[in-house]
């Protein structure tokens, strides 16, 4: 056996070792990093405060109630209009037309939407609803946010659905099952927790996004449920408050910056648990 | 095609693969002599494409009977089987030429419904496939599809579709947990179960047994055996034994054409040709 050869092998090995762990020691210390400032700066914030009151004007007291109660809002409203026109395309896609040249199209058109710059569709929306209607609207904000949806819905559920096995399917067209109840009696079934951590991850996608809310929803100092008004949201008051001279707004921004991130967290947990947890594949 | 019939000498010693059959317990009222034809296969052609996976093929299947399909892989047995509920047609460039007809009536014609057909023709596959729903509900899904029942006659169905499956007691108290729970041998009678609770008229099983362990492959065996009373079934195995012990018919394909189709007995004990005896004693395939 050539010594050299296997000593020049090892310090090889070693190097880039070493290498790889520095690297993913940095990513790590980076996001260690960002969570730590976001509590130390943040968690002083959180009270009672934070979740009665609505945003203030500066110098007084107040909370972030309105703008929680409008992210809340807009990404439940984006997610109920994304997430059926995501999950019917993908099984177009997946079940219907696999490999036509419409599905070619449909799968590069999506992957172009998956990758648009947010600010882009923000200011498609202001375009489309915002000019036309005269005003800043909660539903705009919607809108924008569901166009977010779409695509990263679109793309999991079609993996999803690809991912259950020809077998199943098989088997239930082999009982005479029309093709409608194959798809929505069992491949749906096999393949319900991938496509519901998709949903997940595609609400943790938009509950932070800020661009398309700058020219849709806006923002609003007072508490407002008209979805036809602007609404307050975490992402915008962030924007907002954080370059603002004022001590107290800039405490609320770390505040509602601390509750996106650990919201956005434990969305990505609980989207990890359900995938952990499939039904098929035994 | 032609099969050129070639009488040969019968061997002194028979090889072990040539085994002895147990007719002694075939009941009186099933004489072999004289089955009903349930389908007839004409001139049968497949296509993979530009490939002809069939060559052409004709046969016929008895009711009540069990026909064995046997001969090494990608001879395209499987394949014949898969034309038989038109499963292929779920593929493109999947396409078959000839005549399949099931009590007279070309299957294979376009304008046959192919959700009816398949609700006639009952397939169990390879690999068990439960759905990812309960035991019950794997049953009664087939069922729900094409009759109206209560709950009461529903329940009795499904009991009925797992006692003739051999499984009945085994998970007669755990109805509502999912399919997948069970054991690799339960999943694949619980498919068995599935197929017979839609009352079709053949089976097909394609290699029911080949990914359970001896005990499992015996019950699906004997299960087989009971099943025939009712049905036409083919099956298609690459275990010699299990086509001796379990089939009525034998056909040995090699290369996509049917090389040899007779009774059992006469393909294990008799057979015309170099090929089949040199495949089912073991000298090639």
């Amino acid at each position: 056996m050539d010594s050299l050869l296997y000593g020049r092998r090892r310090a090889t090995n070693f190097i880039v070792l070493s290498l790889s762990f520095a690297a993913t020691a940095a990513g790590l210390l980076v996001l260690f990093l960002i969570l730590w400032s976001l509590l130390r700066n943040g968690v002083p914030a959180l009270g009672a405060d934070l979740f009665t009151q609505n945003t203030p004007p500066p110098g007084s007291r107040g909370g972030l109630l309105n703008a929680i109660y409008g992210s809340l809002v807009m990404t439940v409203a984006a997610t109920l209009i994304g997430t059926p026109v995501g999950i019917l395309c993908g099984t177009f896609l997946a079940e219907f037309s696999r490999s036509s040249r419409l599905a070619m199209a449909v799968r590069f058109i999506n992957d172009i939407l998956l990758s648009a710059p947010s600010i882009v569709i923000g200011l498609f929306v202001y375009v489309v609803m915002v000019v036309p209607m005269g005003h800043f609207s909660a539903w705009a904000g919607s809108v924008a946010l569901a166009i977010i949806v779409v695509p990263v819905v679109v793309r999991t559920s079609e993996n999803m659905l690809s991912l259950v096995p020809a077998s199943l399917r098989e088997a239930a067209f082999a009982l005479g099952t029309p093709q409608w109840k194959v798809v929505t009696m069992v491949v749906y079934r096999a393949a319900l927790q991938g496509m519901l951590t998709g949903v997940l991850l595609a609400v943790a996608r938009i509950a932070g996004e800020t661009a398309p809310l700058l020219f849709t929803a806006l923002n609003n100092q007072f508490w407002s449920t008209d979805m036809n008004n602007s609404m307050a949201n975490l992402p915008v008051v962030i924007f907002q408050f954080a370059l603002s001279p004022y001590a107290d707004w800039q405490q609320l921004a770390w505040g509602g910056a601390l509750l996106i991130t650990l919201s956005i967290l434990s969305l990505n947990i609980v989207a990890r648990l359900l995938a952990s947890w499939s039904s098929f594949g035994k | 095609m032609t099969i050129d019939v070639t009488p040969m000498e019968t061997p002194t010693r028979p090889h072990p693969n040539i085994v002895s059959l147990p007719q002694p317990d075939r009941p009186a009222s099933l004489p072999l002599e004289r089955p009903a034809a349930k389908a007839e296969i004409k001139d049968l052609r497949f296509y993979y494409g530009g490939y002809e996976a069939l060559k052409g093929i004709n046969l016929t299947l008895h009711d009540k009977r069990v026909t064995a399909f046997i001969g090494p892989s990608g001879c395209g047995k499987s394949t014949l089987l898969r034309i038989l509920n038109r499963i292929y047609q779920l593929y493109p460039n999947q396409r078959a030429t000839g005549q399949v007809l099931v009590d007279g009536q070309d299957i294979l014609d376009p304008k046959q419904d192919l959700n009816l057909l398949r609700a006639r023709i009952g397939m169990v596959f390879q690999k068990p496939t439960p759905f990812p729903m309960s035991i019950y509900d794997n049953i009664a899904f087939g069922i729900r599809l094409y009759e109206r029942l209560g709950p009461r006659q529903l329940d009795e169905r499904v009991e009925e579709a797992l006692r003739r499956a051999a499984l009945w007691d085994e998970v007669k108290d755990k109805l509502r947990e999912s399919g997948l729970s069970l054991s690799g041998g339960q999943q694949q009678r619980l498919c068995i179960a599935r197929a017979v609770a839609v009352k079709p008229e053949i089976l097909l099983l394609d290699e029911p047994a080949s990914a359970l362990d001896p005990i499992s492959t015996q019950r699906i065996e004997e299960l087989i055996s009971e099943l025939k009373s009712d049905y036409c079934i083919a099956i298609v195995t690459h275990n010699m034994q299990q086509a001796a012990r379990s089939s009525d018919y034998t056909a040995f394909m090699y290369l996509g054409q049917l090389v040899e189709f007779d009774s059992t007995e006469n393909i294990f004990t008799h057979p015309k040709e170099r090929q089949t005896e040199d495949y089912i004693t073991g000298r090639f395939g």
